[in-house]
């Protein structure tokens, strides 16, 4: 067991758990407001994704110049792939459940900590739903073109 | 103008922005929670699978011990919301995230960092149907 990629990933969990809070991601209500163009829009969710993909788009390019990570052999990247109906359908229907009660996987489980009445129910759908897709679908991976 | 700029999404955010580069700089993993989550389903315990749930452990223990120490700061838990919307939803996010393998942080935060085309067109499927749904949402008076 390699306790220290244990550690980084317990580390990388709770800065994830905390950015989600404190960036007013786990308020459900936020989420449907930044969807409602057309009604009372709240840009919160864009100033998240915005601060993130910063990071990401800044940071990730850098890390990826090295051979390999600092605590384990290698990189775990999805391969390059076309855009196919698989992904296009997914990405669909995930956006009408997200709209739907403003939760998306991360801070839905963060509502286990914060709102278990909504939890009880959200989780073990979400659950279900991963379940069905990967028993009906698992064999529609998208077919890998290369590797990046 | 200070409706519009929002200093805790923005710091949020670059604290979602700063896991998932330790996450690839350490360990050389995607931070992204659909996935994560929907691999221990398999229940094999393998290493992956126990950072894996590690990780979201977590994440969901010290999004709580924010949630107590920022008090008044963050939004009181939603209450009476339709039990048959969340049910709906979370199947519809479980379903979709799975074919689409990538939610808002695989696909979103972690994707367009690494200059995905599938993540930035899985990105702007989601970003529009959940536009139109909250649209409908709204039209049929659930949201007010």
């Amino acid at each position: 067991m390699n306790l220290k990629a244990l550690f980084a990933s317990l580390l990388c969990g709770a800065l994830f758990g905390s950015g989600l809070v404190v960036s007013g991601m786990t308020d459900p209500l936020k989420v449907q407001g930044f969807l409602d163009i057309t009604g009372n829009w709240q840009p919160a969710l864009m100033w998240v994704m915005g601060g993130a993909v910063m990071v990401t788009a800044i940071c990730f390019p850098w890390v990826l110049k090295r051979q390999q990570p600092v605590l384990t052999y290698r990189f775990h990247l999805p391969g390059v792939a076309p855009v196919d109906r698989r992904l296009l359908i997914g990405s669909g229907l995930f956006g009408i459940g997200w709209g739907l009660s403003g939760y998306c996987p991360g801070p839905a489980l963060v509502t286990a900590a914060t709102n278990t009445a909504e939890a009880m129910i959200f989780i073990p759908a979400m659950l279900a739903g991963f379940w069905v897709a990967g028993k009906f679908c698992g064999e529609c991976q998208p077919k890998v073109t290369g590797t990046d | 103008m200070s409706d519009f700029f929002d200093a805790y999404a923005l710091t949020g955010g670059l604290l979602i922005g700063l896991s998932a580069t330790l996450l690839l700089l350490l360990n050389g993993r995607i931070a992204g929670i659909s996935g994560i989550c929907a691999n221990l389903l398999s229940f094999s315990f393998s290493g992956k699978n126990i950072r894996g749930a590690v990780f979201l452990l977590a994440m969901i223990v010290a999004g709580g011990i924010t949630d107590q120490l920022m008090g008044d700061a963050v939004a009181a838990p939603r209450e009476s919301f339709p039990v048959w919307l969340l049910a709906l939803s979370g199947f519809l996010v479980g379903v979709g995230t799975r074919l689409a393998n990538g939610c808002t942080s695989g696909h979103g935060v972690c994707g367009l960092g690494r200059r995905s085309w599938r993540s930035l067109m899985a990105t702007l499927c989601f970003m529009t149907t959940g536009i139109l749904t909250v649209l409908v949402l709204r039209i049929a008076g659930v949201l007010v």
